[in-house]
């Protein structure tokens, strides 16, 4: 069924497909919207689900732990310092391996204040051992969302579903709502490898030890290290995982199976642009206007932030001439988090073949700056003339 | 390493004694109990038993007379110092030889 | 009025193994132990960064039998709502949600979360044991460690301001059951628990726990120091029910005794309190005085 709704609303009903029954929620602006949406659900009886207005994000997302790992299926959203403050909890629920999807309705963080867009937020959680998916427009966000649960309770690792605040959040498109049934058929029954019950008890996330250590039953049992290395195990095997994901959705649904990277007229491309979320769609009209003057360029969205798809990326960029990466975010006292990540991608697929492209790093819209397609255009163009800086280069700024 | 399959790939543990080890190691003194002046011993019935109740660590049983596990007790003395009628006594570990120790 | 349990006819069944690392002589363990045959065995725990945390056991082995979820220090309160939520959306609510957190994790760090879910009405049982200082860390000052105690933070002069009284912070939120306990009554926190269990909404415990090296007395004096304080009329065990106040076990037998043991003999018992002056505890005794006079008139 296709509404026009915004992206809030398209998130929620998402989360209403999936029959999420356990969600915990404090307000921030701009991710309002999308919990009073799901709070409309519950209270209709649309939804069967507890909802918990907690006091606090930290408790929001403790909130969804202490229910994930009771056997419910959890849900909550949050933004900028709403995220930072539940930042312990949030590398607690990758540690613990719970299957929690969350929302991130991206916005800049204090200091100082500032309600509007950047991927600061979501940025800064990139080391914690969540998977990190980025949209860039509704349909994009309501799929995501049915996507992560069905892949999370897969590996048993959390999601973050990021979205741009305002651009996305606020504003209104068309978009497919899926069929309940198909929903149904695409994503079973919560499912995780244990949940608290008193016939099996068992004591969980307890103090572990640096080394190995013999168990009740006298085998030696895991240490602090194995746990973790586990997690990244499980992470870097998502990748594959990912692309069954895709693909199942792609089969009941008919649409998606755009796994790490959605690339636009990049194949016979000198140029690639690359960037997060929905600035990918504003620079195809940068992309479109370039090619008519003749400059083969294209632009790359990356889907999965984490765990990073190294080895799509550096295979869609392979011999190009160059790489001009966008970003709201960055990762202070050196550069960019995105073009850190794709330089290292590219250097240790490409070293030594002659294949690697020069990269050029440009952040914008920081705290919500006003991107003007014009400027990115104009980025765009002078970047496949030459190198325009080492450093990054920040767009728009009005020092 | 991690020979079994642990579930969630966490940290999960099941319940079992000793997390501790043998506790009854950080003992500097044992109690020492006389069933002639114990309550249910002497009576032959369920009585008392405020040991058992005030034992932090679970190591004193239940039963007539009451023992106590000295595989872990820690020697802490409440049990000594709570009995109504004197009947335990915390005695020095060094007046225990090896072979009382090996009993345990 | 359920009558109340003895020792013969508490329930024999043990809900902790031997064999954990908890201090000799731990007071918490007394009241753990009891306390968790109050519960019974359709219970989940929760438990933040405590002494607890501890004496349930590191990985891969646990001490409780019973099932439990460890949570961050600020959270305990939230995790016991995310789990009971949870239960509900499963119909499985005749299982109980039972929260043990520390002084520190209940009044300080853990208070947001507390006083967050007793408002939403969460239906759960939440027991502070209150060993009266950060004692799983090294003894460290928490909110309700009582004025003079030496801590490790306050290592010469003393804690300088009043204990906090968390019991009466809760009350004000309307709850329809608030007790205060002692591991050295572990009868009373017994009948407490079984009292109050299925009461709607919050359920809060607050226990006084005698702690070893963070007191300073040697291990088998735990218990007579535990009853010194309620007998000295220092610490009260009481319960609120629906907002009405009620003096229980010991501290009620006093308001009939009308003879309360001098503080200071609770006090002198314990290495904590050894920069308290005589003038400082005359002071204390005056305001304990001033209280139980209070007491005795509501009483008659």
């Amino acid at each position: 069924m296709h509404i026009i709704e915004n992206g809030n609303v398209a998130a929620a009903l998402g989360v209403r497909l999936c029959h999420a029954n356990v969600i915990a929620a404090y307000p921030i602006t701009p991710q309002t919207p999308l919990t009073e949406k799901l709070s409309e659900y519950v209270e209709s009886g649309e939804m069967k689900a507890e909802y918990i207005p907690v006091e606090s994000e930290h408790s929001a997302l403790a909130v969804c732990i202490a229910a994930s790992s009771a056997g419910a299926r959890s849900f909550t959203a949050t933004s900028a310092n709403g995220l930072l403050y539940m930042h312990e909890q949030v590398q607690w629920a990758a540690g613990a391996r719970l299957p929690i999807v969350m929302c991130v309705v991206n916005r800049a963080v204090g200091a100082p204040w500032n309600v509007w867009n950047d991927q600061q937020d979501s940025i800064s959680q990139r080391d914690t051992g969540w998977i990190q998916m980025y949209c860039s427009d509704h349909q994009q966000i309501i799929d995501s969302v049915i996507k992560a649960y069905w892949l999370a309770e897969k590996v048993s690792i959390p999601i973050m579903v990021c979205y741009d605040g305002y651009i996305l959040s606020h504003t209104y498109m068309p978009f497919d709502v899926p069929d309940q049934e198909k929903v149904d058929a695409f994503l079973p029954p919560f499912r995780s490898d244990y949940a608290l019950n008193t016939e099996d008890p068992a004591n969980l996330n307890t103090v572990t030890l640096p080394d190995v250590r013999m168990d009740v039953q006298g085998e030696l049992a895991h240490g602090y290290m194995e746990i973790r290395y586990l997690l990244q195990e499980e992470m870097r095997k998502t990748l594959t995982v990912a692309l069954e994901a895709e693909k199942r959705f792609a089969d009941i649904f008919g649409r998606g199976n755009d796994p790490y990277i959605e690339p636009y007229r990049c194949d016979d491309a000198d140029y690639v642009a690359v960037g997060l979320g929905s600035i990918t769609y504003q620079l195809r009209v940068s992309v479109d206007a370039l090619r008519k003057e003749g400059i083969k360029v294209g632009v790359m969205g990356v889907r999965y932030y984490r765990p990073f798809p190294d080895e799509a990326i550096a295979n869609a960029l392979k011999g190009k001439k160059g790489v001009i990466v966008f970003e709201k975010a960055l990762s202070y006292g050196y550069e960019g988090a995105l073009v850190s990540d794709l330089k290292s991608a590219l250097y240790e697929h490409l070293v030594g073949t002659g294949t690697l492209p020069m990269v050029q790093s440009f952040i914008a819209g920081i705290g919500g700056r006003d991107i003007r397609t014009e400027d990115l255009t104009q980025t765009l163009r002078a970047a496949t003339k030459s190198r325009v800086a080492k450093e990054p280069v920040w767009i728009g700024l009005k020092l | 390493m991690g020979t079994r399959n642990y579930r969630r790939k966490t940290s999960h543990s099941e319940h079992g004694p000793g997390d501790g080890g043998r506790t009854g190691s950080w003992r500097v003194e044992r109690p020492v109990l006389d069933k002639s002046l114990c309550i249910p011993c002497k009576r032959k019935t369920e009585a008392c038993f405020i040991c058992w109740l005030f034992c932090p660590d679970v190591v004193i049983s239940r039963t007539i007379p009451p023992t106590i596990s000295l595989e872990y007790c820690k020697g802490c003395g409440i049990c000594a110092e709570e009995c109504p009628t004197k009947a335990i006594t915390m005695v020095d570990e060094a007046e225990f030889t090896d072979e009382d120790k090996d009993k345990e | 009025m359920q009558a109340k349990t003895n020792i013969l006819s508490l329930p024999i069944e043990e809900f902790v193994h031997p064999g954990t690392r908890a201090c000799t002589g731990c007071g918490l363990a007394i009241a753990y132990r009891v306390g968790l045959k109050a519960l019974g065995k359709e219970t989940i725990l929760v438990v933040p960064p405590s002494c607890l945390t501890v004496l349930q056991g590191l990985f891969p082995i646990a001490s409780t039998k019973l099932p439990c979820l460890n949570v961050t220090f600020a959270s305990t309160a939230a995790a016991a709502s995310g789990i009971l939520a949870a239960l509900k959306v499963q119909g499985k609510d005749n299982i109980k949600v039972a929260a043990w957190a520390g002084d520190g994790g209940t009044s300080d760090i853990g208070l947001q979360a507390l006083s967050g879910a007793a408002e939403r009405g969460e239906n759960f049982i939440y027991l502070c044991y209150d060993n009266e200082g950060y004692m799983n860390t090294g003894v460290q000052r928490s909110g309700t460690t009582p004025i003079g105690a030496i801590t490790a933070n306050t290592p010469f002069k003393g804690k300088l301001q009043q204990k906090k009284d968390v019991p009466a912070i809760m009350a004000a939120h309307n709850l329809s059951y608030v007790a205060a306990c002692s591991a050295a009554y572990p009868l009373d926190l017994f009948d407490k628990i079984k009292k109050c269990i299925d009461m709607p909404g919050t359920k809060y415990f607050h226990i006084h726990i005698p702690c070893p090296p963070g007191w300073g007395y040697d291990p088998r004096y735990g218990i007579k120091i535990g009853r010194l304080a309620v007998e000295t009329g220092y610490y009260d065990l009481y319960e609120i029910v629906n907002g009405e106040f009620k003096l229980t076990a010991a501290s009620e037998k006093l308001v009939e005794k009308r003879k309360l043991v001098p503080v200071r003999e609770y006090f002198r018992a314990q290495t904590r309190f050894k920069i308290l002056t005589d003038a400082q505890i005359e002071e204390i005794q005056k305001q304990i005085n001033a209280k139980w006079e209070r007491y005795y008139k509501k009483g008659e």
